[in-house]
């Protein structure tokens, strides 16, 4: 790494994937096992020149595939270890069977998904139908408006999915291409403050303290695999209240807060717009504008997907007149996309009458605008008077 | 109002539009500028047309979609000129800058907007009096830093370093720093 990065309050430019790898090096797990796939390759890339150079202590485990990936990292984890991985799209579905092994065996192996289509047909670019798929296999959910937050939340959901009260695996997200592949300024900590923000890895029931045996995986049926799930299902409210306090920890150690989900000019607004991810970052300049005009809009972005922050979304969302969820998946099958439903059940779950208009967007890495955002919020007008959708879901930038 | 300066590079897979985007993305950053640099991945393969983005303002950097309206575009060859229209979404006062031995008026019979404001540079063949290599994206810089004004060719200079340094030999930097000069002083309008 070069010099500046080291350097406190230096700003460094930085790829997304090159950042991601940076706070792994700074981190240090004890290993590593991943197959790289575009457009998450150059985080496996660079952190494997890391090893090689001897910068970090980790045992890199070269293997031939993701579902062998994600299998040594749950050995790994298992044994003692703290350990990370990277993925985007087809490998994360390689993945499948063993991540929900791993969220069973609350083992809290961290992993970067760079988010990108799930064929077919195939596809690079940026959507998130990989990690939506991946929504109930047991794992928190992370997602990054920019390069600085896929940083800072890596580094955050190391301490997230190690709380003892938590012990989950956690994905962090960031948009593939849009910010793995995009080259900005963004402050990299001092290696020793990361690693004292994470402190050393404590495992729990480690396999390898052979003076105390366990068995892990065992055959679980009727009689006791619905307790176990019971009690899994606690470790999310653990995990909410988790990325709270982390975040605010982390605010205290290097000037940025985050919580559950962010607030945009929300307190007023008549319209808002809920979203994860990059686009986050294009709306807030669409909202500014708005306010400029006299509109009265506002925005709410999830940085967690997963434990769902319903309570806090229908409390933010009170006293709108009308919103727009912006979904970058399909749901096949389903009567709107994946965020809509959650959103839409959070605000009927609270009490909240609110019409919510459900837009898919960006599919395969279709370019989002500015121009579709102002056609989003210019919607919302109509369905404040309507009281509901005109259409159950619209798509934004669609040849039809 | 925000200062942002927009920036589109046209080139052809190899010829090195990802690395001058980040080049003069991190000299702007050198300057104090906020800055975003990206290439547009299609199929990426050598010689295709390809598209590399950055844009530099005052205020923080939240728009991740392509550039459309470009204060700069700079074409790394000129044989991009028959196969797509470099000018798209440029004003008449936008800075054009081209790659190529050929002069300015004949560049300009190719232009679907002739009116911008065209400046061109041999910087293949800077390139390979400096360099040894026919890579055009330093000298274009140099080009850059000429006609519009920014950035500094010091930045730019200081850019090579921090982008190059670790990869390349001091020699090798040294003839990227006379690549920057020479284009700076024969750039033409």
């Amino acid at each position: 790494m070069s010099e500046v990065a080291e350097v406190r309050g230096n700003r460094v430019a930085l790829e997304g994937n090159e950042a991601v790898a940076e706070a792994m090096r700074q981190i240090n797990p004890d290993v590593v096992a991943a197959y790289p796939i575009t457009p998450s390759t150059e985080i496996v890339q660079t952190f494997a020149q890391f090893v090689a150079d001897g910068e970090v202590d980790t045992n890199f485990v070269a293997v031939e595939s993701e579902h062998s990936a994600m299998s040594a990292c749950l050995a790994a984890a298992v044994a003692g270890g703290r350990v990370m991985n990277a993925t985007s799209a087809n490998g994360l579905a390689l993945m499948w069977e063993i991540l929900y092994i791993v969220s069973s065996l609350r083992q809290p192996v961290i992993l970067t998904v760079v988010n990108r289509a799930l064929s077919g047909n195939i596809n690079i670019h940026c959507d998130h139908s990989d990690t939506m798929g991946a929504r109930d296999a047991g794992w928190v959910q992370l997602y990054a408006e920019d390069v600085q937050e896929a940083y800072d939340n890596l580094i955050q959901a190391v301490c997230i999915g190690e709380n003892m009260d938590v012990r989950l695996p956690v994905m962090s997200c960031l948009d593939g291409f849009i910010l793995s592949h995009s080259y900005e300024l963004l402050t990299v900590e001092p290696d020793e403050e990361v690693q004292e923000f994470v402190g050393p890895y404590k495992p729990d029931n480690p396999m390898l303290d052979i003076e105390n045996p366990k068995t892990f995986g065992p055959l679980d049926l009727y009689d006791y695999y619905f307790e176990h799930k019971r009690s899994q299902m606690e470790a999310y409210p653990a995990a909410k209240q988790a990325i709270i306090d982390e975040g605010k920890r982390f605010g205290e150690a290097f000037g940025r807060e985050y919580g559950l989900l962010e607030e945009f000019m929300l307190d007023d607004a008549e319209f808002a717009v809920v979203a994860m991810g990059s686009t986050c970052g294009m709306i807030r300049d669409v909202v500014e504008d708005l306010r400029e005009k006299g509109v009265k809009a506002g925005m709410l972005k999830l940085r967690a997907f997963r434990p769902f922050p319903a309570e806090e979304v229908a409390a933010a969302l009170d006293g709108c007149g009308a919103i727009a969820v912006l979904d970058r998946a399909a749901s096949f099958g389903a009567h709107a996309g994946p965020l809509y439903a959650e959103v839409t059940s959070a605000l009927y779950s609270y009490g909240k009458q609110i019409p919510v208009n459900n837009y898919i967007y960006g599919l395969g890495g279709r370019e989002i605008l500015p121009d579709h955002l102002q056609q989003v919020y210019g919607d919302l007008q109509q369905l404040a008077d309507a009281g509901q959708p005109a259409e159950p879901v619209s798509f934004l930038g669609l040849r039809e | 109002m925000a200062q942002l300066t927009e920036i589109r590079f046209h080139g052809r897979g190899g010829q090195g539009a990802k690395t001058a985007g980040y080049i003069l993305a991190v000299a702007a950053a050198e300057e104090g500028w906020n800055i975003n640099a990206f290439p547009e991945y299609g199929a990426e393969r050598r010689g295709a047309p390809m598209r590399s983005y950055v844009r530099i303002s005052d205020a923080p950097i939240r728009l991740r979609s392509s550039v459309k309206h470009p204060d700069i575009v700079a074409v790394l060859d000129d044989s991009l000129l028959a196969v797509e229209n470099v000018t798209e979404g440029m004003d008449d006062d936008d800075i054009l800058i081209v790659n190529t031995d050929k002069s300015p008026d004949e560049i300009r019979k190719q232009l679907a907007n002739p009116n911008v404001k065209l400046y061109v540079v041999d910087a293949t063949q800077v390139a390979m009096d400096t360099i040894g290599r026919p890579i055009p994206n330093t000298p274009m810089l140099g080009a850059m830093a000429k006609a519009a004004g920014m950035p500094q060719l010091q930045s730019l200079k200081d850019a090579v370093d921090v982008r190059l340094g670790g990869k390349l030999s001091q020699a090798a930097i040294e003839s990227n720093y006379a690549a920057l000069e020479r284009a700076y002083e024969e750039v033409t309008q």
